[in-house]
């Protein structure tokens, strides 16, 4: 790692300087979605951009998903390097034609001879009370897709490095950056820049247990993780950062290390990103294990209001300590 | 030698500073934390709702937005449901699940507390067409922003219902914004009624912060569609006093420009035209400020819905006997 000094940021601010440092380095880079320009962005992710790089490559746009979406798409086939945001994943379903018809399909229906060098930003994810239809959790979803490439900044490093790298990707990349982030705080080092998006990190090691996750939950994880660790059960937590295609390497050379994994996914269950980890685990390593796999997701039902409900929904760390728990043999648990 | 306020004045004037006097609690009890998510509020637009709905019967249908507790107010959902719902408890009128931005009331017939922008619509031509089907004279009036007129779902609704006849009214609340966007910045064609009408429908446009007008106006769509003439398409042109929601800055309007508006404000204007003097207005509110602390201590006193109860209404339960053998 580099040794060059640290300073104070957010995740929020982090995910702007990756916007800027686009927009600087490469002039046919410009970003348009919902209030980018005027408002600041739904999340002030990009607030201060509009004055430095003007309204033609800061770009609000009418309240359009599909059309604004699918004119990204246009605009990469034309030889621009847009960046759209989306204001939350719940609103792009409005745009979901584009991104599975065209977006991800153009480079096969062509023979080859289109890409599409989109990337498209959006939050996601519960938390904050927005109830039913702001808070879900559909990037596994759009991991479900051939075409698309998905990856998802937990970190500050990640937030500041995943854009630029995803904009010199020739093909679609959709960036899920969790609601709950943004205000996150910490060092990053003032150097910082691109990032691989093709690796999972590990983001603790450990030998009895391997803990795959991603995003706000990674957080939860490692909570988890502490709280085993007194218990002297060590898991080694990974953050997967790319939900396609996924590095199944990492995750294989975690589970024949532990012999023990379980999925923490804020998606629900049925037909999901968790399902799929776990399906090819043991398709290829059922025989490194020692114990059933195991997931921890959101429970099957809309977010709901009340606080108190919605974090019954959500995946939290009593109930990942309890998953592991049941995992390991009775001498170590008790 | 002057006349006294109409009963009928007097009832507008209560209704819209119901909500006024609502929605500065909401606001309140946001700021201490009791109200959580996203809070958007009507104050400055209550001529609308308020007016709207003076037009239809309890058996038509309301569809709104996620600035909707004007129109849940002026619907009839009572004051104590509607705050027991803001705050999440299971005495609220969706139980506590839709807090502020889902308001449903099934018997005033109150479809939403829709939060996707213009997803209203479709549902709003699907509750007339259901009408249509059933040969009922009941007229499905759908509330929305300006902002909504550029999402797909507006010109396929509009066009659905025009191409079917149904018995829609289109009610656009055109306060001049989507979030921080200007219409000028939004629309290429702002004149929203000329728009409606190239669907073949009927359009007008009402100052929306005269409440009588707006009554006026309502009335005569109302009529028209439930005389089977198909949809209408009216825009309520009006402004909203607060920020688009808790979270806003309002860095894209000039004070300026709020303030020029604020002269307009639509309970001074009906108080104003209706000669309702300053002790009149003061016995009204009164009892307004009574009916709004009932609430709050109704919604205080409300209960947490239980943690065991998380999964409940996903799916409808299922009724006795296997459902294929079911008698119909
Ligand atoms: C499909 C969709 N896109 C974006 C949003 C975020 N959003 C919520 S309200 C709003 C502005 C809507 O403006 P308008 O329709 O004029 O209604 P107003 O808020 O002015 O009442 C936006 C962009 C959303 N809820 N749904
Ligand atoms: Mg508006």
């Amino acid at each position: 790692m580099s040794a060059a000094p640290a300073k104070r940021t957010t995740y929020r601010e982090a995910v702007r300087e990756a916007i800027r440092e686009a927009l600087l380095r490469d002039p046919r880079v410009f970003m348009m979605g919902e209030d980018v320009g005027r408002y600041g962005g739904a999340y002030a992710v990009s607030k201060g951009l509009l004055a430095e790089f003007g309204p033609e490559r800061m770009r609000d746009t009418p309240l359009s998903e599909s059309a604004f979406v699918g004119a990204g798409i246009g605009a990469a086939l034309g030889g621009a390097r847009p960046i759209v945001e989306i204001m939350t994943v719940n609103f792009s379903l409005l745009a979901l034609d584009q991104i599975v018809n065209n977006a991800a399909t153009l480079r096969h229906m062509s023979g080859g001879q289109l890409s599409v060098p989109l990337v498209i930003r959006m939050a996601t994810g519960a938390g904050r009370q927005l109830a039913a239809q702001h808070a879900h959790s559909l990037e596994g979803w759009f991991a479900h897709v051939p075409g698309l490439r998905i990856v998802v900044p937990a970190t500050l490093a990640d937030a500041r490095g995943m854009l630029w790298t995803a904009l010199e990707d020739p093909d679609p990349v959709l960036m899920f950056e969790h609601q709950t982030l943004y205000n996150m705080e910490g060092e990053l080092a003032e150097d910082a820049g691109p990032v691989d998006i093709d690796r999972a990190a590990v983001r603790r090691p450990g030998g009895d247990v391997t803990l795959i996750t991603y995003g706000a939950t990674l957080y939860t994880t490692l909570a988890a993780a502490e709280t085993l660790a007194a218990e002297r059960i060590e898991s080694e937590v990974i953050d997967l950062r790319t939900l396609r295609p996924l590095d199944m390497e990492t995750i294989f050379a975690s589970v024949r290390k532990t012999r023990r994994v379980v999925v923490i996914d804020e998606g629900w269950r049925s037909g999901s990103l968790s399902a799929e980890i776990l399906a090819r685990v043991a398709e290829s390593a059922f025989y490194d294990l020692d114990a059933p796999v195991a997931r921890v997701c959101s429970a099957e039902v809309p977010i709901p209001y009340p606080k108190h409900l919605e974090d019954a929904a959500l995946p939290q760390a009593p109930a990942i300590v309890e998953a592991v728990r049941a995992l390991m043999p009775a001498s170590v648990s008790r | 030698m002057t006349t006294p306020p109409s009963d009928h004045a007097v009832h507008l004037l209560r209704e819209m500073l119901r909500i006024r006097r609502f929605e500065e609690k909401c606001a309140e009890l946001y700021s201490a934390g009791q109200i959580r998510g996203f809070l958007h509020l009507y104050i400055g637009e209550e001529a609308v709702a308020v007016g709207v709905m003076q037009a239809l019967t309890p058996d038509d249908a309301v569809v709104a937005t996620y600035r909707e507790h004007g129109h849940a107010l002026a619907r009839g959902i009572a004051a104590n449901a509607l705050m027991a719902e803001m705050f999440g408890k299971q005495e609220g009128c969706s139980g506590g699940r839709g807090g502020s931005m889902h308001v449903f009331d099934a018997a005033a017939r109150f479809y939403g507390g829709n939060a996707i922008v213009a997803g209203g619509l479709p549902v709003a031509v699907g509750l007339a067409l259901a009408d249509a089907l059933a040969g009922r004279r009941r007229v499905t009036t759908c509330f929305f922003g300006d902002g909504a007129v550029a999402e797909g779902e507006f010109h396929e609704s509009m066009n659905l219902a025009a191409l079917w006849k149904l018995p829609v009214l289109f009610l656009c609340e055109n306060n001049l914004y989507a979030m921080g966007t200007h219409i000028e910045r939004a629309l290429s064609q702002q004149d929203l009624p000329a728009k409606a009408r190239t669907y073949g429908m009927p359009a007008d446009s009402v100052d929306g912060m005269d409440v009588l007008a707006v009554e006026e106006a309502a009335g005569q769509a109302v009529a028209s569609v439930r005389a089977g003439n198909g949809p209408f398409f009216l825009e309520a042109r009006t402004y909203r006093f607060r920020a688009h929601s808790m979270f806003d800055a309002e860095l894209y309007r000039d004070k300026a420009e709020v303030e020029a508006w604020k002269t307009r404000d639509p309970l001074r204007l009906l108080q104003d035209r209706s000669l309702v003097d300053a002790a009149g207005f003061a016995a009204i509110d009164a009892g307004v400020l009574l009916e709004i602390a009932d609430a709050v201590a109704c919604a205080e006193a409300g209960t947490w819905e239980p943690i065991a109860h998380l999964t409940r209404d996903v799916y409808t339960p299922a009724l006795e006997g296997p459902r294929e053998r079911r008698a119909r």
